[in-house]
């Protein structure tokens, strides 16, 4: 099957279950990008999710990298109208009667029910991202733990860690 | 730009007010501050112009840019309102904000509102990824830009790790969620299950354990 294909299979099917946003998916994007397609490596997954983090949006551009990366700008196109076509036609859709079921039972246990789901996908990507960027050994974990601590535990603003990390990185130490 | 719709336009046509100086004396002629005031009209180009901004602005993510725009600068939405919205796409799959814009756009326009609203939001983000990408690809393989990736990347998964962690918070004392977002991450992230059939599974147990769970 063409990679043109395959993306947009691939990406329509994860925009219906993207529960909690792309975030949640970025498991399931690694799973097909890097273990059954081979389309990309761990160290440049990471890389990638880092400079789609770095341009201003929506966070999905990581979708638009991963489409360039394989198939130049047409993959970019149709991986990036993937992932926001079916979603976005649900929503369309359900946001004209959802108002309807505002206090029933039934949405309120599937806004908690699918809420831990969601969550725990979330801290599926951050080990993801952070296994991708593990070449040199215990220096990269301990920056990890480093940001995630300061993240939890602090105020400050998570853009210094990131700047941080980025000067240990040039320096050779990560 | 319609001549009716300008945001601009009430200001001028305002009637004089029986004036106590408020703080916000155009807005509250034409209603936007009102919960269930008139409909709040915004032209198809206003709409592109305010979710091309937020998109803009949105480094890092967008969603508290977007809010700005719609609840505080714009007025197009109340906060109430807004919290309705987003609780609305924050459930359903796909980009939350791509989801929002969707929602928006289509309350004031329908179809084309909505692809409207999505195309702002998407045309100034993409094209800037896309830079990136070239930018990467050209001058990549020059010594330290890997380096640095990799240490940003090592920073960014504790970025998300931790984001993760604090919406974590609320289930520590509610067992049988904290069990269910546990047995996700250790089979998507340890075991690497594909994640359609752990959600055809999980999904639909948690909702049951919700559905029972005395209030």
């Amino acid at each position: 099957m063409s990679p043109l294909v395959s993306i947009a299979i691939r990406f329509a099917v994860l925009s219906l279950v993207a529960v909690g946003g792309v975030t949640a998916v970025i498991p399931e994007v690694h799973r097909i990008v890097v273990d059954v397609h081979h389309w990309a490596s761990d160290a440049e997954f990471t890389q990638m999710f880092v400079i789609a983090r770095a341009a201003p949006g929506p966070n999905m551009l990581l979708v638009t990298l991963i489409g360039w990366h394989v198939a130049g700008l047409p993959g970019a196109l149709v991986a990036t109208a993937a992932m926001v076509a079916p979603s976005c036609t649900l929503t369309y859709f359900v946001s004209r009667v959802w108002q309807r079921f505002r206090a029933a039972r039934w949405r309120v246990a599937l806004e908690a029910g699918l809420a831990p789901i969601a969550v725990g996908l979330v801290i599926a990507t951050g080990w993801i991202v952070a296994r991708g960027a593990q070449d040199t050994g215990w220096v990269a974990y301990a920056v990890t733990a480093a940001t995630a601590a300061l993240v939890v535990f602090t105020r400050v603003n998570p853009l210094w860690p990131l700047i941080a990390a980025g000067a240990l990185g040039l320096l050779k130490v990560v | 730009m319609g001549p009716r719709n300008g945001p601009q336009a009430p200001q001028a046509l305002a009637v004089p007010r029986r004036s106590r100086g408020t703080s916000r004396p155009a807005q509250s002629i034409i209603g936007r501050v009102s919960t269930s005031g008139p409909p709040i009209r915004v032209t198809l180009g206003e709409l592109y112009r305010g979710f091309f901004h937020a998109g803009a602005r949105g480094v890092g993510g967008v969603l508290p840019w977007v809010r700005r725009m719609l609840v505080e600068e714009r007025r197009w939405l109340t906060a109430a309102e807004f919290t309705d919205l987003f609780s609305l796409c924050n459930f359903l799959p796909g980009p939350n904000t791509v989801n929002l814009s969707i929602v928006v756009g289509a309350r004031f326009h329908g179809v084309r509102g909505a692809l409207t609203a999505l195309a702002g939001m998407l045309t100034l983000p993409l094209a800037v990824v896309l830079l990136l990408a070239a930018l990467y690809a050209r001058f990549g393989a020059l010594p330290g830009i890997d380096a640095v990736l990799r240490g940003i990347g090592a920073a960014a998964g504790g970025l998300v790790l931790a984001t993760g962690v604090k919406m974590a918070a609320p289930f520590l004392r509610r067992p049988r969620a904290l069990a269910v977002l546990l047995v996700t991450f250790a089979v998507i992230a340890l075991l690497r299950w594909p994640l359609v059939p752990v959600l055809l599974a999980l999904a639909p147990l948690s909702v049951l354990a919700a559905w029972f769970r005395r209030p």
